[in-house]
């Protein structure tokens, strides 16, 4: 259908996608993640190890892969819970950066050389089968108790509790379920570019998913993909750049913040109620 | 063996401590990180080094060139990514900065290329035997600096009407702002100093490492957040503290474990501290 150049950018793309909607639930209980990237090594290694040692099938090495991610998720949220803002961030970020070196020096697990030859088991169909699937979860959620918890939360925790909201138990079941996902698309990602080191889920990597949410727009689910879709397409389009690319990227964040406080979408974005009133705003006859 | 590691860790911490306090300074005052630090470090050093390659003056004089230059970079952070996001969210600033650390990082690499260079040292490689302890006469000029710096910075935040004016400041932008204190100057000259601060430090790893690189300003920008957790967000004396800390943990953990531990000794350290104490070592307690 697809040549193949465009077919892998597809891929990135809905792998991407998955990884900015894995960092933005946990956003959505008011958690500020940088260590998004070694959840999505703990999935891409567990698949990978189960799959090359084991020789387990494919659906059943990419679950293991969430279910491990999700666990750490758990392990790490529990205790970091009574952090806030930069300091979670920064704590998330540390986590991330102990991974990274803790794996470097496993032999067990390829050490900083990383692994070869992960046997390819992504295709395009399964990855946005998954999105797919996600994207109609996070419409659901907006209005679900549990959707609502989360917003509680997030807009102001003290008065959540209040109103009898369990705070802890809804963040660390945000921060597992970001985990969870995040390893998931760790585990596609592996399965995909067949070639998998430390260096794949270092905090650049985590940074890189943050932006794709806070660009697109931390205010809908449809934002963060949006961010997503984005940050895949322009390294791909600033390709005539060459060594001036990067430069280029930079001031891309720096511009769009100062235009776009919010991100690139915002709540009203797709509200016809905007919308309208724009347009009848503009053929409203001027006062007198 | 273990005395001369002190020495090193020392110099190697007095560094670290200078970027901190570039961080603490910002944090105390606006709640927010400046992410684009480590590059402000990196750039610094990298003036300094054209100060002295092509402008052939001395390392006296490229030190206060490169904390100008420095101030500058700071002056135009603050004016692009924090004045104008102040109010929105400390998400927006953070992302901007992110986006200006690419940015400098790759122009460095666009104008100097991605390999390091080495730091011509003007400095004769002499040491001296105090005790136990034997100094090279490097150490002595980036321990001189970096202590002075710090000294004459105390001296200004305790003493001094701008030192004062910073401090209410930090303790309400809004108070500040009643009291007749001209809040946006101040803010914008902490920037100034907080990354004169950080270009100083640059230069002075430079000398200590005799090398200069693109990416030397992110990990210790990295670094530079553990100080401020282990020290407290925004307390002066826990920027200083923690960054000799550091710097011994480090020196000591290369010598007694292997090096490829180094950086994750002290990340480690810095979750610890978060778990057990969350407003660092010496923080404030607050809600």
């Amino acid at each position: 259908m697809f040549d193949a150049y465009t077919s892998q950018i597809l891929t990135f793309i809905g792998i991407n996608s998955i990884l900015a909607l894995s960092l933005y639930i946990t956003a959505l209980a008011g958690q500020l993640s940088v260590g998004h990237a070694a959840f999505m090594g703990i999935g891409a290694y567990t698949s990978t190890l189960l799959m090359t040692k084991l020789g387990w099938p494919f659906f059943l090495t990419t679950t293991c892969g969430a279910l491990a991610g999700g666990f750490f998720g758990f392990c790490i949220g529990l205790p970091t819970l009574r952090l806030r803002d930069l300091y979670l961030a920064i704590a998330t970020l540390a986590f991330n950066i102990i991974w990274v070196v803790l794996v470097m020096n496993i032999e067990a697990f390829g050490g900083a050389l990383g692994i070869f030859n992960v046997p390819k088991a992504t295709n395009n169909t399964i990855v946005y089968i998954s999105l797919v699937v996600l994207l109609f979860f996070f419409y659901r959620l907006k209005d679900s108790r549990l959707g609502r918890a989360f917003r509680a939360i997030e807009e102001n925790e003290e008065a959540a509790r209040a109103m009898g909201v369990n705070a802890v138990y809804y963040k660390v079941y945000a921060f597992t379920l970001g985990a969870l996902l995040a390893a998931y698309a760790g585990a596609l990602y592996a399965h995909f570019v067949t070639f998998i080191s430390p260096h794949d889920f270092e905090v650049d990597r985590s940074i890189e998913i943050l932006l794709f949410v806070v660009l697109g727009g931390a205010q809908t689910f449809i934002g963060p993909v949006i961010g997503a879709v984005l940050l895949t397409l322009a390294p791909e389009f600033l390709r005539f750049l060459a060594e001036y690319r990067l430069l280029v990227y930079g001031l891309m964040f720096v511009v769009i913040m100062l235009i776009r406080h919010e991100g690139l979408i915002e709540e009203d974005t797709f509200s016809w109620k905007r919308w309208s009133k724009i347009f009848r705003r503009e053929n409203r006859a001027p006062a007198p | 063996m273990l005395a001369q590691q002190l020495i090193n860790g020392i110099t190697l911490g007095s560094t670290y401590a200078l970027v901190a306090l570039g961080y603490t300074l910002v944090f105390g005052i606006l709640g927010m990180i400046n992410f684009a630090h480590g590059e402000i470090f990196m750039l610094g050093a990298y003036i300094a080094l054209l100060l002295v390659t092509i402008g052939h003056l001395d390392i006296f004089w490229s030190l206060i060139g490169a904390m100008a230059g420095a101030a500058v970079l700071g002056m135009i952070i603050e004016r692009v990514s924090f004045r104008p996001l102040r109010k929105v969210s400390i998400l927006a600033p953070l992302i901007s900065t992110i986006g200006l650390s690419i940015f400098l990082r790759s122009l460095a690499q666009v104008i100097f290329g991605a390999e390091s260079t080495r730091f011509p040292v003007s400095i004769k490689t002499e040491f001296y035997q105090l005790g136990p302890f034997q100094v090279s006469l490097l150490q002595i000029v980036i321990l001189a600096v970096s202590f002075g710096i710090m000294a004459v910075f105390q001296v200004f935040i305790k003493k001094t009407k701008l030192g004062k004016a910073m401090r209410a400041t930090s303790e309400s932008l809004h108070t500040a702002g009643l009291l007749g204190i001209p809040v946006d100057r101040i803010i914008l000259l902490s920037f100034a100093v907080a990354a004169a601060l950080g270009g100083v430090a640059g230069v002075l790893l430079g000398l200590n490492f005799n090398a200069v690189s693109p990416l030397m300003g992110k990990m210790v920008g990295l670094k530079g957040l553990t100080i401020i957790i282990l020290g407290g967000m925004g307390n002066i004396t826990g920027a200083m503290v923690g960054g000799l800390f550091l710097g011994f943990v480090e020196v000591l953990s290369v010598g007694y474990l292997t090096s490829s531990y180094r950086d994750a000794v002290a990340f480690a350290l810095m979750f610890l501290v978060l778990l057990i104490r969350p407003t660092g070592l010496f923080g404030r307690v607050v809600r």
